[in-house]
């Protein structure tokens, strides 16, 4: 008999510190930070960028981004600009088909 | 075990340059690269491919492969002959240990042992560090988003046994599935991921929320679209009709001569959460079909009475 766990959702109440992205990606924060740079990945409270001590905390939805360029750059060799680029219409692609099915289904 | 052609899995000569082989497998990551790809064993070919690779730009791999011979077909059975790679040195460049487990029996028995041999002394003295963070996906209902749900996971992690062969170890978790998780949404639980080393704690596992497809509704975020057919004279007069929801049917009243393809929103009743999603109902006048003399009829008379050109926008 297998025990049932509960797990935490990752959403706006409990969101995942900069640390934590880092290591579900097994990268450095450094590389976190550089994926915030590029527009990438969206931290919940920007301003703290500023502050001197940052505390920068991530919705959910980044830890799947962050994987996925991370892989991208791994097997494919683009840089994070590409990265970037990738994404955004990996992300058109996906509505668009949501969209295709939709109709489809008609 | 099955003979592996790396050369045909490549679409590359035999007498190939190492830059063709290079650009031979930049195009095909590409082209099936998992998070690009659609093709549906986009995910099967990647791995395939990057075995393939992995052999071929070696020129160490490469040539201790070359000498098996020619002969062998992709998919005959195969045994390593003895000494196979006697007089080869390899020194391992690229064999990473996160890779290490998608690649095939056969790549397994010809290089992994070379490599194994060579990650050990990564474990020194006095040394422990925390697990890796894992990732899996767990694929729910719509309406389990609805009520929460508890679903069994089977998860496939490679491990090295003590004689250093990578065994795959299945444990299944029971995890509870929160109400008002939408798609994309991350669970974590503490201490599921890889062991520690050197006495190092437990990493995580993350599991992804994914939808299955469901029969009539789509979600986006919290909220849910629906596309619900009407009838002409439904839309003619207004009605108050029956719609289904995830939560249960609702009564929808229907203005009067809606356009096909109208939207209309139930306000909150999406995925439910502090926010909930909406519901959007997607309005499809559908004609009846005109089959019956009685529908013959009734399309005459119309066609008779109604001045009405479906077309006049296109000024014809």
């Amino acid at each position: 008999m297998t025990r049932e766990i509960t797990g935490l959702l990752i959403d706006h109440e409990h969101p995942i510190t900069l640390g934590e992205l880092s290591r579900a990606c097994s990268m450095h924060a450094e590389w976190i930070l550089e994926l915030v740079e590029e527009g990438i990945l969206e931290p919940l409270d920007y301003d703290v960028l500023a502050s001197s001590t940052p505390q920068l905390l991530f919705a959910g939805q980044n830890i799947h981004r962050a994987l996925v360029v991370r892989r991208l750059q791994r097997d494919l060799g683009v840089n994070l600009s590409g990265a970037a680029l990738a994404l955004q219409l990996m992300d058109e692609i996906d509505t668009l088909r949501a969209r295709l099915n939709a109709s489809s289904c008609r | 075990m099955e003979f592996k052609d790396y050369y045909e899995l490549m679409g590359v000569d035999k007498k190939a340059t190492q830059a063709e082989i290079k650009r031979a497998y930049r195009k095909l990551a590409r082209k099936y690269h998992p998070d690009v790809s659609k093709e549906d064993d986009a995910e099967t070919r990647f791995k395939e491919i990057g075995e393939a690779y992995e052999v071929l730009k070696d020129p160490e791999k490469r040539a201790a492969y070359d000498q098996l011979g020619a002969n062998w077909k992709s998919g005959q059975d195969f045994q390593p002959p003895p000494d196979w790679d006697a007089g080869f040195e390899f020194s391992g460049g690229g064999f990473t240990g996160e890779n290490a487990s998608a690649y095939s029996d056969f790549f397994e028995t010809l290089f992994g042992q070379q490599f194994r041999g060579q990650q050990q002394h990564t474990q020194g003295h006095g040394y422990s560090m925390r697990g890796e963070d894992h990732h899996a996906k767990v694929l729910i209902d719509l309406e389990d988003a609805f009520n929460g749900a508890t679903r069994s996971i089977t998860l496939h992690s490679p491990q090295l046994d003590d004689a250093g062969h990578i065994v795959t170890k299945e444990r299944t978790l029971k995890v509870r599935i929160p109400k008002g998780v939408h798609q994309g949404q991350q669970i974590r639980l503490s201490g599921q991921g890889a062991p520690g080393v050197g006495g190092g704690p437990q990493g995580d596992l993350y599991l992804e929320i994914e939808f299955r497809a469901h029969k009539y509704y789509r979600a986006e975020g919290r909220d849910i679209y629906l596309d619900l057919p009407i009838t002409p004279w439904e839309a003619a007069f207004g009605a108050k009709i029956k719609v289904p929801t995830p939560a249960g049917t609702v009564d929808l009243k229907i203005p009067e001569n809606p356009v096909s393809g109208k939207k209309m929103r139930l306000k909150g009743r999406g995925i439910p959460g502090k926010s909930p999603g909406d519901l959007y109902i997607i309005l499809n006048i559908t004609i009846p079909p005109a089959t019956s003399d009685k529908a013959k009829e009734i399309y005459r008379t119309m066609k008779k009475e109604l001045d009405f050109n479906p077309r006049a926008d296109l000024g014809v």
